[in-house]
């Protein structure tokens, strides 16, 4: 099949680009079809709090009334968490730094915000797109991207848009680098007890706790609802639990507990980030090719920020493409350099991004130096910061460590399957092949710290027949934390149908 | 002997997703309904897939999908299930809630099976879920054939297979796991499915752009079928009770597990 121009996954930067298209008068009618693996738009990604300039530069008539879960911020606060056994426990930070601020920003669900942009797009009569739809690889002929191929179908096209997100399957063939900073980031979305007093828009950061690398979050959405949540970051080299009882043991601290206590989880979910940013930028554009989105290196860690950078990067590729089609001109890589780099290494998104390229750097030697180079960059706007260069993944186990038990209550504090089963409504299509193998067992076998088996988010990976891991297709979450976490790089993770079910995260 | 399969179907929201009861100003709905994720029915979808492969069967045979929901939503459910089996839409813009009258529903639907151009009456099979996953009546796809004056009708049915005679036989569930068997001379006939007994197909990207190509015109001319609704009162809504257990117990014998099974199910 033939179309004028094929996307690979709908995520913020491909909702951005269809959106910012969508709008753009006098086009000659176009074909455009996007395929994304999930099983419907909007399903697996994640909850934010975000400044939204891009949104709302490209919706400036944005009704949050109409996206359930949407709501403006209202207080924002740093807390810097402390054991719980401590009598000052938690001690709320007085300042908050402006490059973290989002004061003036919007709280919401990216699967419900998806769900709408998509809508608009759909109505709107632009593309097609269709969900429960893997791509198996990008169609390269000389040197040129020539569209995808799905399973038992080839789409040509004269453009290819890459926005599969940080572990993509497309977007990893199509790299020339791979990020080395990643996290884990892993939430629920929790029903609070009537009795909780929060209002809707606070939005908690914190840090210290349950480990001192360990970022978390609290916001509240409109209905009393709230998304919980912490980043296990790859510079943490031997995690002592899983994310999942991090997260636990995260929502117990007494400052959370207090909100959450009596409340009920609606919904689950857990994705890789991509936090090496603007350090790690992978191919952007070639012939017949343009990537967008997390996948193309947009996060900024320094601001915490990656849905609004995403999307922008799908506008500013748009305004290009849009720019290129008026003008004629065939979509190489020369002219898509010059229509969308040039644009985005013009535009705030790179100003930020080059502030932010070593600002996480100082955490390779600890806490304090992370935070402090932090700061120095943040003020600096990246002219100051503390250098490092990320440590190889460890290869041991840590040592063992006592943690609290956890006081299931069958409601909120669930077992990690329940978790995947309530929240996550973790959904396996029949008729695929596993999307997770392990290519050379006799190095699994060597492999001291199974480390694919502690991080898998949705205990998918489990030790198995003779020391190489097994893999259960119903439990994965698609989050590609294994692939990330193999120091040995003899784990395959190809794109793959179902994952997580929820539109509320 | 080629058929003419009308299927009825229309989008329920997902049920994995949280659904939550609202009184609304006319009756009740839920809450944050047309932003939920929908899906199509799986009763009216497992009618679907019996349609395409008796269709495929049955060289001519032609299968057409008539739903009744809000276009939008409409829009979005049929990007997912044109990828499963190939039909021709043919859409009605109307609610598709749990709470509309299935009476109403069905006028609907008799009036747009008889306005689809070329339909060969005596020789449709009516196809539907023999129940909906939102209104558990079971009561509208026996209003339409009704409607349409088909009096051959069965609910439950598990299989249709057509006979050397051209005539049809069919298996609808009855109590006690069995099934009665009925034979038919020919269509046309209502057969409201139950699970049927094929799985559910792999999406085909073929067949979606194939489909596409009559969705989308059949969504742009969607007929308004608002359904009234005049008349009803609800006096209480509640989702099923659902109810979760978790145990972790080893070497737990299965006559045990059977057991416990039994005497929870007794508890209800």
């Amino acid at each position: 099949m033939e179309v004028d121009i094929v996307c690979v996954g709908f995520g913020p930067a491909t909702a951005g680009f269809l959106t910012a298209i969508s709008q753009a008068p006098g086009l000659p009618p176009l074909q455009i079809v996007c395929y994304e693996r999930a099983d419907d738009i909007g399903f697996g990604v994640s909850g934010v709090v975000t400044r939204a300039r891009g949104i709302r530069a490209s919706l400036p008539g944005l009704d949050l009334d109409q996206i359930p879960m949407a709501t403006r911020v209202t207080s924002e606060k740093v807390v810097y968490l402390r054991p719980p056994s401590r009598a000052r426990n938690a001690i709320d930070l007085p300042y908050i730094p402006p490059f973290l601020r989002k004061h003036d920003g919007i709280v919401m669900s990216i699967g419900q915000f998806l769900q709408y942009a998509g809508g608009q797009i759909m109505g709107a009569g632009v593309a097609q797109i269709w969900p429960g739809m893997p791509v198996s690889e990008a169609i390269v002929e000389d040197g040129r991207v020539c569209g995808v191929r799905l399973a038992g179908m080839d789409v040509r096209a004269p453009l290819t848009i890459v926005g599969d997100g940080p572990v993509g399957a497309v977007g990893r063939q199509l790299a020339d680098s791979e990020p080395k900073e990643w996290a884990v980031g892993m939430k629920m979305v929790v029903d609070l007890p009537e009795s909780a007093t929060l209002p809707a828009g606070t939005v908690l950061h914190t840090f210290g706790y349950p480990e001192p690398g360990i970022f978390g979050f609290l916001y509240v959405h409109p209905g009393n609802v709230a998304s919980v949540g912490i980043f296990v970051p790859s510079w943490m080299q031997a995690p002592t639990q899983t994310a999942y009882e991090y997260l636990q043991h995260f929502m117990l601290h007494p400052y959370l507990w207090r909100h959450l206590q009596g409340g009920r989880l609606r919904s689950w979910g857990a994705k890789s980030l991509n936090e090496a940013g603007r350090t790690a930028t992978p191919l952007l554009v070639g012939d017949g090719f343009a990537r967008i989105g997390e996948g193309s290196g947009s996060t900024n860690v320094l601001t915490g920020s990656g849905v609004d950078e995403a999307w922008t990067t799908g506008v500013q590729l748009a305004e290009g493409v849009i720019e290129l089609l008026r003008e004629g001109k065939p979509l190489t890589r020369e002219n898509l350099e010059t229509a969308y780099l040039a644009r985005r290494r013009a535009s705030w998104l790179e100003t930020e991004a080059q502030a932010a390229a070593h600002a996480r750097d100082g955490f390779h030697h600890g806490l304090l130096p992370g935070l402090l180079g932090m700061a120095l960059a943040g003020f600096s706007n990246g002219r100051v910061a503390l250098r490092g260069k990320p440590k190889p993944l460890s290869d041991t186990p840590p040592p063992p460590r006592e943690w609290p038990p956890i006081p299931y209550d069958g409601r909120l504090l669930v077992s990690h399957q329940d978790a995947l089963l309530m929240g996550g409504k973790v959904q396996a299509p029949g008729g695929f092949e596993d999307h997770v193998r392990f290519l050379d067992p006799a190095v699994c076998r060597r492999c001291g710290y199974q480390r694919c088996i502690q991080m898998c988010s949705g205990q998918a990976i489990a030790a198995g027949d003779g020391a190489v891991p097994s893999f259960d297709r119903e439990k994965c979450v698609h989050c590609g934390a294994c692939l990330w976490n193999c120091r040995h790089g003899v784990l395959a993770f190809q794109a793959g149908a179902g994952g997580l079910h929820s539109s509320e995260n | 002997m080629p058929f003419s399969i009308v299927v009825c179907g229309t989008l329920v929201p997902d049920p994995l997703q949280t659904l939550e009861p609202i009184a609304g100003p006319g009756q009740p709905s839920l809450k944050n309904e047309m932003m939920l994720p929908a899906v199509l029915d799986p009763w009216a979808a497992h009618a679907l897939y019996e349609a395409a492969n008796l269709a495929a069967q049955h060289p001519g045979s032609k299968v057409w999908l008539v739903s009744l929901g809000p276009k939008a939503k409409l829009q979005q459910v049929m990007m997912t299930v044109a990828q499963k089996a190939p039909f021709e839409l043919v859409a009605l813009d109307g609610p598709a809630s749990g709470f509309t009258d299935s009476f109403e529903t069905a006028e609907a639907l008799a009036a747009a099976i008889s306005a689809i151009p070329g339909l060969d009456r005596e020789q449709v099979l009516l196809f539907g879920g023999w129940e909906s996953a939102s209104r558990g009546a079971g009561s509208t796809l026996q209003v339409i054939g009704e409607r349409l004056g088909i009096t051959e009708q069965f609910l439950g049915v598990d299989r249709l297979t057509v006979q050397p005679d051209g005539s049809l036989q069919i298996l609808e569930r009855v109590e006690g796991g069995r099934h009665q068997v009925s034979v038919v001379s020919g269509p046309p006939a209502v057969l409201g499915w139950a699970t049927g007994e094929l799985g559910e197909p792999r999406n085909n990207p073929q067949v979606g752009m194939a489909n596409m190509r009559l969705v989308m015109p059949a969504l742009q001319k969607a007929k308004p079928s608002p359904l009234p609704a005049a008349g009803l009162c609800y006096q209480s809504v509640s989702l099923p009770k659902q109810v979760r257990e978790t145990r972790i117990v080893r070497n737990m014998p299965a006559d045990e597990i059977a057991r416990e099974i039994v005497a929870w199910i007794a508890e209800e």
